[in-house]
């Protein structure tokens, strides 16, 4: 796992030079909340009709469900992640993180459960803010946006709450 | 303007985004940020990968990106300032980051890495930005509109020069770095020998 790991700096270095060159080649930001909104549009495609989709005014103007730019990055997303995980031969199933089950015990639709809740939590909030940590927190950043590091600095400390309320057993528990 | 800089356009377009998105999802994985316990870490404040990742994107990014837009090349897109809306969001999203274990784009690439839990998160955030989209209405009437300072950026809040505030950018990133590594230190000496 650790073998498949590069140094997080030159990681950075590397999404901030993928940065420049989408911004430049193609003028587009990083990022993926719009595209999972998009998503969302095409699946409620058989619930709601097409007629009801369009009537939606978020779907009909701010992510009109269809394949394009952002949303063939999110699929390039998970097809370079699945690529880069078999490649270095760090690609395993799995449904509950150590991290996880060390806190919460082994069970598989408790975790599943609470992934799906947060997702949903954390989509939400995406979309309020008009962006997530790739949108704001990356390409909002960079080009200094007031929205961006409001969202960037809020984001970690609701994060850091919730994650101590969660998380933290005491200061025995810490730093490993 | 925005015709001519856009050199990568109609279908060429869609290929271009296929290709920086795997090199996105690549990046995010080999940077170990699709990773539960790596995102879990850093809010417990134990791990400190994606604040390296992040911030040394954005002086990158930021950087180039300015360079560029000085002599032409590109264009900003700066989201607006709607306070409540993105103080609220950003609320939600750290609350939603730390039980899903992922963000939008680390829980993509982790489906990617064979995660099933991110997978019912993605589906979890259909969920979840369709029921944005359904209170879309209400949501652009009361919360939209309060506190909005329009697309504002740093420096259009003080008469700083522009430069003045990348450098702050570059320092402030550089101390952030130097008090992560210091932390690391300390905490590996402790591990060693507490």
């Amino acid at each position: 796992m650790t073998s498949s790991r590069w140094n997080p700096y030159l990681v950075g270095a590397l999404i901030g030079v993928l940065s420049i060159v989408t911004f430049t080649l193609a003028d587009k930001p990083i990022g993926m909340s719009t595209a999972i909104a998009q998503a969302s549009g095409a699946c409620a495609l058989p619930f709601a009709g097409a007629e009801g989709v369009a009537a939606n005014p978020y779907w009909a103007k701010k992510a009109v469900p269809k394949w394009d730019y952002g949303t063939l990055f999110l699929l390039g997303s998970f097809l370079g992640a699945l690529g880069s995980s078999l490649s270095s031969r760090s690609f395993k199933l799995g449904s509950v993180p150590s991290l996880w089950r060390d806190r919460f015990g082994p069970s598989v639709p408790k975790r599943l459960a609470a992934a799906f809740i947060g997702g949903a939590v954390i989509i939400y909030g995406a979309r309020l803010a008009d962006g997530c940590t790739s949108g704001h927190g990356i390409s909002g950043s960079l080009q200094l946006a007031v929205s961006s590091w409001t969202f960037f600095i809020v984001l970690f400390l609701s994060g850091i709450v919730t994650a101590f309320a969660l998380f933290h057993r005491g200061p025995s528990a810490g730093a490993r | 303007m925005t015709s001519l800089l856009a050199f990568i356009t109609g279908s060429n377009l869609l290929w271009a985004g296929l290709c920086f998105g795997i090199v996105f999802g690549w990046l995010l994985h080999r940077g170990g940020v699709a990773d539960y316990n790596v995102i879990v870490r850093q809010f417990l404040l134990q791990d400190f990968t994606v604040l390296k990742v992040m911030f040394t994107a954005i002086v990158v990014g930021g950087v180039g990106v300015w360079v560029l837009h000085g002599q032409g090349l590109t264009n900003f897109h700066i989201k607006p300032a709607a306070l409540l809306a993105v103080v609220l969001g950003a609320v939600l999203f750290g609350i939603g980051m730390v039980v899903y274990g992922y963000c939008p784009g680390t829980g993509v690439a982790a489906i990617g890495t064979g995660r099933l839990d991110a997978l019912v998160g993605f589906f979890g955030m259909i969920a979840g930005a369709a029921a944005y989209a359904l209170s879309y209405d209400w949501v652009a009437d009361h919360i939209l509109p309060v506190a909005d300072l329009g697309k504002k950026r740093l420096p259009d809040l003080a008469s700083f020069p522009e430069w003045v505030w990348y450098a702050g950018l570059v320092v402030m990133a550089a101390c952030v770095f130097a008090l992560v590594a210091r932390v690391e230190k300390v905490r590996a000496a402790f591990s060693q020998n507490p």
